[in-house]
C-alpha cells in the first residue's frame, strides 16, 4: 500500500487536479471529522487542529501538483496524525536534549493506534458533546463548535460574531485550557444524561444559524448550521428534538433569500414573495415535522418548526391557518414558557381575532420585553392597524432604537409598515 | 486520577444561623449520607469546615513590614464556608458528585481541578 503522504499518486487513473480554493473547500468539509479522530487519538485538541492545519499546508503543496487523492479525507487524517508524531517526537527528543526526566504529557506516541479506532462518525458526535458542555458559557460553545466541528479559521468565528481575532482567539483559548484542566471528557453522554446535554448542543446550532441569519451578511453560518444539523440527526436518529431543530432549520433557510429586500432592508412575513421561497427544500422540511409528529414526543425544536410548517404550506399570508398557528404556541408556551414566545402567540392571536384582541396581550409583556425591539415592533403594527397611529410612530421609533441590525433600524425608523409575525 | 476542590459558599445572613436544631439534624444526616457515598466511592479525600468569615485575618507584606488585616480577604457577601478534596475520573465525575453535595448542603457548589496535590514538602506536581 502506498503511504498516503505520497497522495494516492499510484493509482493508474489521472487525478482530478485541483486549485487552493478547492483545497480549502475539501479541508472546511474533512475538519472536523479529522480533528475529531485525531483528538481521540492524541487525546489533546492544541494537537489535533495544528496536525490538520500541517497536513493542509501540505495539501496546498501537493494536490494542485499532483491532483487529489482518491480519499481527501482519509489522506487529511493519516497525513495529519504522522505530522502529530513527528511532531511529537520532536519535542520529545528536544525534551531528551534538555536533559528533562519529565515524560511525555500525551504519552508516547509509540502508543497510539496505527488505525481507527471505533466509528469516525462517533468521534464527532463526541467532540459536539465535548464542544457543547455545559461548563462552557454559551458563546464559548458556539466559538469552539464552529472552529473544531465546522472548520473556520479562528478569524472566521470572529468576522461571524463581530468581535475582534484576539477576542475571539482568547475565549477559544480559555475554553480548550479549561477542557483540558478541568478534565471534561470527550465522550458521548449515556442516555440519561441527554435531556441535560442535548439542549446546549441544539441551541448552539439554533445560534450559529442564528447568527448567519442576522444579516452578518454571506457568512456561510446558516449552511453551516444546517450541516451540522444534518450530522446529528446522522448520528443520533432517534431523536425527535434533533429532527425537528433540522426541520425548523430548513423550513426558514426556504424563505431566507426572501426575507431581505435588494437594497439590504427586511422584508416581513405579509410581504415576501411565496414564488421565491424554495419548494424542495420546504418539501424535506415537511417530510420531517411530519416524522417527528409520528414520534408523537414533542419538543420546542419541533413545535417551532411545525409553526414554520403552518406558514409554509399557506398560499398567502392571509389565507394562513392562523389558528392553528395560536394553537401552537400554546403548546410551545406550555413547554417553553418565555416571553418571546407569549409575543409571538399575541401576534398569532392578531390575525385571528384582530389586532384590538391582542394589543391588551402584548402589553402585559412589556415589564419583561420592554427592551426587545420585536416587542416594540408588534405593538406599533397593531397601534397603527387600530389607527393610533401618534402612538404607533412613538413605539417604531423605539424599536428602531433598539434594533439589532443596521437594516432593520433603517427599516422600522422609515415606518417599518409590516405585521411583523416571523 | 485528577482532584477536585468542592466549594461550598454561603452568604452572609444565611438561613443557616435560624435553623432549628431538628433542620440541622436533618441536614447533618443528608451530608454524612453523601460523605459515606463519596468514601465508598473511593472518591473522599477529605473534608473541612470553616469558621465563619469574622474570624478570618489577612496577613501580607508592604514596604517590607508585615501588616494584618481583621477579616476576610475578599470583599464580599459570600464566603468560603468549606470545601471536599476529592478524586474523579473527568469532570462529568465531579460535576454529579457536586450536585449530590449541593442538594445535601444547599448552598451553590463551585467546582475546581487541581493543577497540582502535593502530600509531602516540595513542588506541588
Amino acid at each position: 500500500m502506498p503511504s498516503a503522504e505520497d497522495g494516492g499518486g499510484a493509482e493508474s487513473e489521472q487525478p482530478a487536479l485541483v486549485d487552493a480554493t478547492e483545497v480549502g473547500r475539501l479541508f472546511r468539509e474533512e475538519f472536523g471529522r479529522s480533528v475529531a479522530t485525531l483528538i481521540r487519538v492524541f487525546g489533546d485538541i492544541d494537537i489535533a487542529e495544528d496536525a490538520v492545519q500541517d497536513a493542509f499546508t501540505v495539501a496546498l503543496d501537493r494536490w494542485p501538483r499532483d491532483g487529489l487523492p482518491p480519499n481527501p479525507g482519509g489522506w487529511i487524517t493519516t497525513t495529519a496524525r504522522n505530522r502529530a508524531i513527528d511532531r511529537l517526537r520532536r519535542a520529545k527528543r528536544e525534551r531528551e536534549l534538555l536533559g528533562d526526566a519529565m515524560t511525555a504529557v500525551t504519552g508516547s506516541p509509540e502508543l497510539v493506534p496505527p488505525e481507527d479506532a471505533g466509528p469516525v462518525d462517533d468521534d464527532r458526535l463526541r467532540l459536539m458533546f465535548t464542544c457543547c458542555h455545559p461548563a462552557l458559557a454559551p458563546d464559548a460553545q458556539i466559538a469552539l463548535t464552529l472552529r473544531l466541528l465546522g472548520g473556520l479559521s479562528t478569524d472566521e468565528v470572529a468576522r461571524a460574531f463581530l468581535v475582534p481575532e484576539a477576542t475571539m482567539a482568547k475565549r477559544l483559548t480559555r475554553a480548550k485550557h479549561k477542557i483540558k484542566a478541568a478534565r471534561i471528557p470527550y465522550r458521548i453522554p449515556e442516555e440519561h444524561e441527554l435531556p441535560l446535554r442535548l439542549p446546549p448542543v441544539l441551541a448552539a446550532v439554533y445560534l450559529i444559524y442564528n447568527a448567519g441569519l442576522d444579516g452578518r451578511g454571506e457568512s456561510g453560518l446558516c449552511g453551516e448550521a444546517i450541516r451540522l444539523a444534518r450530522l446529528l440527526v446522522a448520528l443520533m436518529p432517534d431523536e425527535a428534538e434533533i429532527i425537528g431543530l433540522l426541520a425548523l432549520l430548513l423550513l426558514i433557510e426556504a424563505r431566507r433569500a426572501t426575507r431581505t429586500a435588494p437594497d439590504g432592508l427586511p422584508v416581513v412575513l405579509a410581504e415576501q414573495d411565496r414564488s421565491r421561497w424554495d419548494r424542495a427544500t420546504i418539501a424535506e422540511g415537511l417530510t420531517l415535522v411530519g416524522a417527528c409528529l409520528r414520534r408523537d414526543r414533542p419538543g420546542p425544536y419541533q413545535v417551532q418548526a411545525a409553526i414554520q410548517a403552518v406558514h409554509s404550506a399557506a398560499a398567502t399570508f392571509e389565507a394562513t391557518d392562523w389558528s392553528q398557528i395560536v394553537a401552537l404556541y400554546d403548546q410551545l408556551l406550555a413547554i417553553a414558557p418565555t416571553p418571546v414566545v407569549a409575543l409571538n402567540r399575541a401576534i398569532a392571536v392578531g390575525e385571528v381575532e384582530g389586532p384590538a384582541a391582542a394589543i391588551g396581550l402584548v402589553e402585559t409583556l412589556e415589564p419583561e420585553l420592554d427592551g426587545y425591539y420585536a416587542f416594540h415592533a408588534a405593538r406599533a403594527d397593531l397601534l397603527w392597524r387600530l389607527n393610533r397611529s401618534g402612538e404607533a410612530a412613538a413605539a417604531f421609533e423605539r424599536a428602531a432604537e433598539l434594533a439589532p441590525t443596521r437594516a432593520e433600524r433603517e427599516f422600522l425608523q422609515r415606518g417599518g409598515r409590516g405585521r411583523y409575525a416571523l | 486520577m485528577p482532584h477536585y476542590m468542592l466549594a461550598a459558599h454561603s452568604s452572609e445572613g444565611d438561613a443557616r444561623e435560624s435553623m432549628t436544631a431538628d433542620d440541622q439534624k436533618a441536614a447533618w444526616q443528608r451530608i454524612s449520607a453523601v460523605e459515606a457515598d463519596l468514601k465508598s466511592a473511593g472518591a473522599w479525600v477529605f473534608s473541612a469546615r470553616l469558621h465563619d468569615a469574622g474570624t478570618a485575618t489577612v496577613v501580607r507584606v508592604a514596604n517590607g513590614e508585615v501588616l494584618m488585616t481583621d477579616g476576610p480577604f475578599a470583599e464580599s457577601k459570600d464566603h468560603l464556608a468549606g470545601f471536599y478534596l476529592i478524586e474523579a475520573p473527568d469532570l462529568d465525575a465531579a460535576l454529579a458528585w457536586a450536585a449530590k453535595v449541593t442538594e445535601a448542603v444547599g448552598h451553590p457548589i463551585e467546582v475546581r481541578p487541581f493543577a497540582g496535590v502535593a502530600w509531602e514538602p516540595g513542588a506541588v506536581g
